[in-house]
């Protein structure tokens, strides 16, 4: 949105003052190589990605024998689709259906529970606001890692190592995402809004419900998208926790894939496929977001 | 009840020292996101903390005739400290990010400036080219170019071969900058982001004034540009710092392709083996708290440095 308004004055801006003769032949050059450059930096980051789109219509022997960088000339791509979902009695879709679990539930009360603590420490002035929030922001900075290992000893003795839940609970919190929703209540809930619902007989727990999350709704996409992209990609908190294969994100199944594969050679076409699989519907995600992610970021930065 | 609260905040907003709705509503709100930190946060660097000054010691040759705690003082932190490995690896991740955080900022900042400088043609399906990756899982990358680094599979060392060079990306002296390679890859673009949404945070009346000034686009990059997105680069310089010392995916996947890469080879591996491989969790834990402060330190130290500058 911000990108054509800031963008624009600048180049009506050089044409106006800079004379028409020179401008349009560096312009155009400029251009090539700007753009050269950036469609070389763009193979770096496509080429991984387009390797396993070749090697996943490959057979074993093929993906051994043949150039990595182009097809060979039998498409065993559905044959190793098939591989992939059907291995193990379909162990790999219940891997992807986990990750959506933790991921989807565990994002959606996530950016509920920041949103809450956020709003209450943006719109209320109490004893202990600066005391949280300071606690809240330390949070942001402790190695997530560093927690895993003692809420791994804390979860066994509840019980509840090795269930959906060990994976689920710590991922409810994000200490990042209720600092961004506190920076955006700040900003654009207005307090005399609030004032007017209180006036009208309004709880305020319900003002929160009705006014409160309908106005910080961009900032919430963004810490919703965070928290997903987050916890798909978590792999120490399950390694830690999870010992059942059943209970694997695809992460965690994937790497159990990769690491029989010195043994078993059949392992590269699953590893491959199943690789291939869990990026289409991260890739789709990512460049539909994309704007979302703009958006919120911008929100926090002007700040 | 109700109704002397809504006259109480007739009479002034701002008195609540009574326990009237507003008083109670912050803490209402608060409350579950509050519980889960406190269980998933604090209790466990509580426990993590107090773990890491205790000493179990077990009786009789298999631990059969009990365990036995006690209050150990530094002891797990000086053990921590005495193994080579672990103070290695932490040297091993300060050699990593003193080369690769400047160039993965250093590129990000780069990209953003030629995408937002409007001299390239199709920024939105570069920039999300560039973005991609950081969908990708750390360990699905770690994957994806365990397949570029393996002789006999890599498509790279054949090319790099028929050119006449040998490249081995697994070997003990190359293997760390492997890693580095993935995680350039994985935040590039993310970092990048963060950066073009704090260009597009300058007002467009900086940009006409400085045209209107005769400056060139150099010197608006430099005396504009780079001194308001500061706070960006300081943001993600100090999350990259943080994730520097917390590697664990990506050497732990390459491990079963790369001998050089060893069960201590960062400092949170190291960690994970004492825990789980030679069940030491006090030990461990000494390990936690220590990665924790180093990149508590490390992060303040980084913060301090270029306020000064500035």
């Amino acid at each position: 949105m911000t990108a054509p308004t800031t963008g624009k004055p600048e180049t009506t801006a050089s044409t106006a003052t800079t004379s028409r003769s020179t401008r349009p032949g560096t312009r155009a050059s400029t251009k090539i190589v700007v753009t050269g450059l950036l469609v070389v930096v763009a193979l770096y980051f496509l080429v991984p990605v387009y390797w396993v789109v070749v090697a996943s219509t490959k057979t074993t022997t093929d993906l051994f024998s043949t150039n990595g960088f182009w097809f060979a000339p039998n498409f065993a791509l559905f044959d190793n689709i098939k591989a992939v979902v059907t291995y193990d009695g379909g162990i790999f879709v219940r891997w992807f259906l986990n990750s959506l679990l933790y991921a989807g539930v565990g994002a959606l009360l996530a950016t509920y529970l920041a949103a809450a603590g956020g709003y209450a420490l943006a719109k209320y002035k109490f004893r202990g606001n600066g005391t949280v929030f300071g606690l809240i922001l330390g949070g942001v900075l402790v190695p997530g890692t560093a927690t895993a290992l003692p809420l791994f000893l804390l979860f066994s003795q509840l019980g509840i190592a090795n269930t959906y839940w060990s994976v689920l609970i710590p991922s409810l919190v994000s200490p990042f995402g209720l600092f961004l929703c506190r920076i955006y209540a700040d900003a654009t809930v207005d307090e005399a809004l609030l004032e007017a619902a209180r006036l009208d007989g309004a709880g305020e727990i319900r003002i929160f419900h009705v006014v409160g999350l309908r106005i910080l709704t961009p900032a919430l996409v963004t810490v919703f998208l965070f928290q997903l992209v987050g916890i798909w990609n978590n792999y120490f908190l399950p390694l830690v926790m999870l010992s059942d294969t059943k209970l694997y994100p695809i992460t965690l199944g994937l790497n159990t894939w990769l690491s029989q594969v010195n043994r078993l050679p059949e392992f590269y076409q699953l590893t491959t496929g199943g690789v291939l699989l869990s990026i289409i519907p991260l890739a789709i995600a990512m460049i539909v977001l994309q704007r979302f992610w703009r958006g919120g970021l911008t929100e926090g930065a002007v700040k | 009840m109700s109704s002397t609260a809504q006259t109480s905040e007739k009479a002034g907003p701002r008195t609540r020292r009574r326990s009237t709705p507003t008083s109670r509503a912050p803490w209402l709100l608060l409350a579950p996101f509050l519980v889960v930190f406190l269980l998933t946060f604090i209790l466990p660097i509580l426990a993590a903390v107090g773990s890491s000054f205790v000493q179990v010691t077990r009786k009789g040759l298999f631990g059969e005739a009990g365990v036995s705690q006690e209050f150990a003082w530094f002891h797990n932190y000086a053990l921590a400290l005495q193994n080579s490995s672990f103070i290695s690896s932490i040297g091993r991740m300060f050699l990593f990010g003193i080369v690769q955080v400047p160039i993965m900022i250093a590129l990000a900042t780069v990209l953003a400036f030629l995408l937002e400088s409007a001299s390239a043609k199709w920024p939105g399906a570069f920039r999300a080219a560039y973005f991609l990756p950081y969908g990708v899982p750390g360990v699905i990358a770690t994957i994806l170019w365990t397949f570029l680094y393996v002789p006999g599979l890599s498509p790279v060392i054949d090319v790099a071969k028929w050119m006449g060079i040998d490249v081995d990306f697994l070997g003990a002296g190359t293997v760390l900058w492997s890693i580095a390679n993935i995680v350039t890859w994985s935040y590039t673009g993310y970092n990048m982001l963060i950066i073009i949404a704090q260009l597009k945070s300058i007002p467009g009346e900086l940009y006409e004034a400085a045209h209107i000034d005769g400056a060139s686009p150099w010197r608006v990059a430099r005396s504009i540009q780079v001194p308001l997105i500061a706070p960006a680069l300081m943001l993600t310089t100090v999350f990259s710092i943080i994730g520097t010392l917390q590697l664990f995916a990506e050497p732990q996947v390459l491990m079963s392709v790369s001998p050089a890469i060893d069960s201590q080879y960062t400092p949170n591996l190291s960690a994970y083996t004492t825990a789980f491989a030679y069940n030491d969790y006090n030990v461990a834990a000494a390990q936690a708290v220590l990665i924790a402060l180093v990149a508590f330190v490390l992060s303040f130290a980084f913060l301090r440095l270029t306020n000064r500058k500035s």
